[in-house]
């Protein structure tokens, strides 16, 4: 797309026209988006194409549509995350994000649908409804991010931004058959990412193929003065290495700890085809250990409630979102209680009161203390393992899509999914998920994981961009040509 | 084995500020005897000698230059506002009667 609006063969206003009509054909049956900006779309294609026409150097992404995920605020365009409590807000400021989207001259669609506040592995928790899997309507899309991976599945955009706090990002596009990059922690400004856990969160790109996630990654990433975590130094050089695919030498750490029990075998088929492609491509496939990753979900799930509940402490009813319960005589504190309790969903409030506990006095070590300690293991399994390799893989998630409503009411069951994520928001280091194929057993996409280095970022678009052009050679043609055609209006 | 009562999730309900429906607490406190069992886990692990990570990135205190910038104006900033009262926010009572 980027190479026929370069050439003159497409504007931008006619692409974007494309995927807004796309939109409205299947987005009924989809529900991927929360909020389309037709016209601020084409407003902002319209003038990328005026630039284009005056002769004007432009950024490799320039006048290419995008789904922005709804947790990132956008100047005067609705943002919810997700909730009831934001329903209707329209932000006064741009994430840094959207302000680096735009120096790139990315056209911004709309706001895509997510779990309320980033939630879960389902999308099911949005307070607007669920969004549906293009691969199987009767299936869930990941989460939170599933309206991202759902839009890109469906042809309704090119590009999306993600969020990923548990696996937000690589969850939703292993079950998507797309590529989702959670970049190390600190590349990408988290400034005006609505905070769920502040040392998870990492914002990065979603894309159907490697090197446009690359090309994403680098308009998004680097230093901002108004994010304190953000990392001050260059920006890896991702897209270089998603042209260059070379993983001749690479060694690669297959974690021992995230495969066999648990995992459907149609994902473990794919994993170990995956290996093999990857060894005749001239890496060398070692086995590495990683004994305290089995508690990295009961840290996760100690922490980022812990982190969640002094969060969303901000919707307190006073400066912007919902208010209930005011009038003559109401207290500030009964029109919180009543405001959280119409404005939260069941998993907020689930996690809100979980972390509430974990960090109250007298439970304080045996719970958040103890987690952090886990933490501290988990990043020294990581140090050990990455002695011994230059990446490490695994599967993205243990199965293939699960049906909408078959584990939503069960916590723990749903918190199961996010295994093979958690470790790498636990150290901060980063993960990519990218297509392996499609299960044997029940045709849905299986993905492939591989988790680099703190800042050696390009080092899984190496391996991501070796497998996937392997993988091309194999089946001829992308994954996403075998999705079932949406029937749309 | 851990577990919450009925009335310890009411008053963890009351200091996050969320009114609970008597379901909601019940239902809670079942829950929370499943999730408490499951994150207990890493106690097995969490011995003396491990130091705790609250952070991935190890900085700390990280400044800026004391310099003004450009910011929100008091309609942008009120914008958002459920309720306001000459350009300020407009909240509930705070303070008990006098």
């Amino acid at each position: 797309m980027a190479k026929a609006l370069a050439a003159g063969d497409i504007t931008s206003v006619a692409l974007t026209q494309v995927h807004l009509d796309r939109i409205t054909s299947v987005d009924t049956d989809v529900h991927a988006f929360l909020f389309v900006d037709t016209q601020g779309a084409l407003a902002q294609a319209a003038a990328v194409d005026a630039k284009r026409a005056a002769g004007e150097k432009l950024s490799p992404l320039a006048g290419v549509p995008l789904a922005l995920k709804d947790v990132m605020t956008q100047k005067n365009v609705p943002t919810t995350a997700g909730s009831k409590i934001l329903e209707g807000w329209r932000p006064p400021y741009d994430s840094t994000v959207v302000t680096n989207l735009r120096a790139n001259d990315i056209v911004i669609l709309g706001k895509t649908n997510m779990d309320e506040f980033a939630m879960g592995s389902s999308t099911e928790n949005s307070a607007y409804g669920p969004t549906h899997n293009p691969w199987d309507l009767t299936r869930i899309p990941g989460g939170s991010g599933g309206g991202s991976s759902a839009a890109l599945a469906a042809f309704e955009a090119p590009l999306a931004i993600g969020t990923d706090t548990g696996g937000s990002i690589r969850q939703p596009a292993a079950v998507t058959g797309t590529v989702g990059v959670k970049p190390t922690y600190g590349a990408v400004s988290r400034f005006g990412l609505i905070a769920f856990s502040s040392s998870l969160d990492q914002a990065g790109p979603c894309a159907r193929n490697v090197l446009d996630a690359a090309l994403l990654h680098e308009a998004i990433a680097g230093y901002d003065a108004r994010d304190s975590t953000s990392i001050n130094a260059p920006v890896p050089q991702v897209v270089n290495a998603a042209k260059s695919g070379d993983v001749k030498g690479m060694k690669i750490g297959v974690v021992k700890e995230l495969n066999g029990d648990g995992y459907q075998s149609g994902v473990r088929i794919r994993f170990e085809e995956s290996l093999e492609l990857l060894a005749k491509a001239g890496a060398e496939i070692v086995e590495v250990s990683a004994p305290n990753f089995e508690y990295a979900l009961a840290a996760y799930y100690l922490i980022a409630p812990s982190e969640c509940s002094s969060n969303l402490a901000r919707f307190d009813a006073m400066r912007y979102g919902l208010r209930v319960g005011d009038g003559e005589g109401a207290s500030a504190e009964s029109v919180m209680n009543l405001t959280r309790k119409a404005g939260f969903g069941r998993e907020v409030k689930r996690r809100i009161i979980l972390g509430t506990y974990a960090l109250s006095s007298g439970y304080y070590d045996a719970y958040y203390g103890s987690a952090q300690k886990v933490r501290t293991l988990i990043t020294q399994d990581f140090d050990k393992a990455f002695q011994k390799c230059d990446v490490m893989v695994s599967p993205t998630c243990p199965t293939t899509a699960f049906k909408i409503g078959e584990k939503s009411n069960d916590p723990i069951a749903m918190y199961l999914n996010d295994i093979a994520t958690i470790p790498v928001n636990m150290a901060g280091i980063g993960g990519m998920s990218l297509p392996a194929g499609l299960a044997p057993e029940d045709g849905l996409p299986v993905g492939f994981q591989i988790m680099a280095p703190a800042m050696a970022d390009q080092r899984m678009y190496l391996v991501g961009a070796a497998l996937e052009a392997a993988l091309l050679t194999k089946w001829g043609a992308p994954l996403l040509s075998k999705i079932p055609e949406l029937r749309g209006k | 084995m851990s577990s919450l009562s009925r009335d310890d999730v009411a008053n963890l309900a009351r200091l996050a500020r969320i009114q609970m429906s008597e379901e909601e607490l019940v239902s809670l406190s079942h829950e929370f005897t499943v999730i408490l069992d499951a994150v207990a886990r890493v106690q097995e692990v969490a011995s003396a000698d491990v130091e705790p990570t609250s952070h991935p990135l190890p900085l700390r205190n990280v400044f800026r230059p004391d310099v003004v910038l450009p910011s929100l104006s008091t309609s942008e900033a009120l914008s958002g506002a459920p309720a306001q009262e000459e350009s300020r926010f407009r909240v509930p009572q705070i303070l008990g009667e006098e």
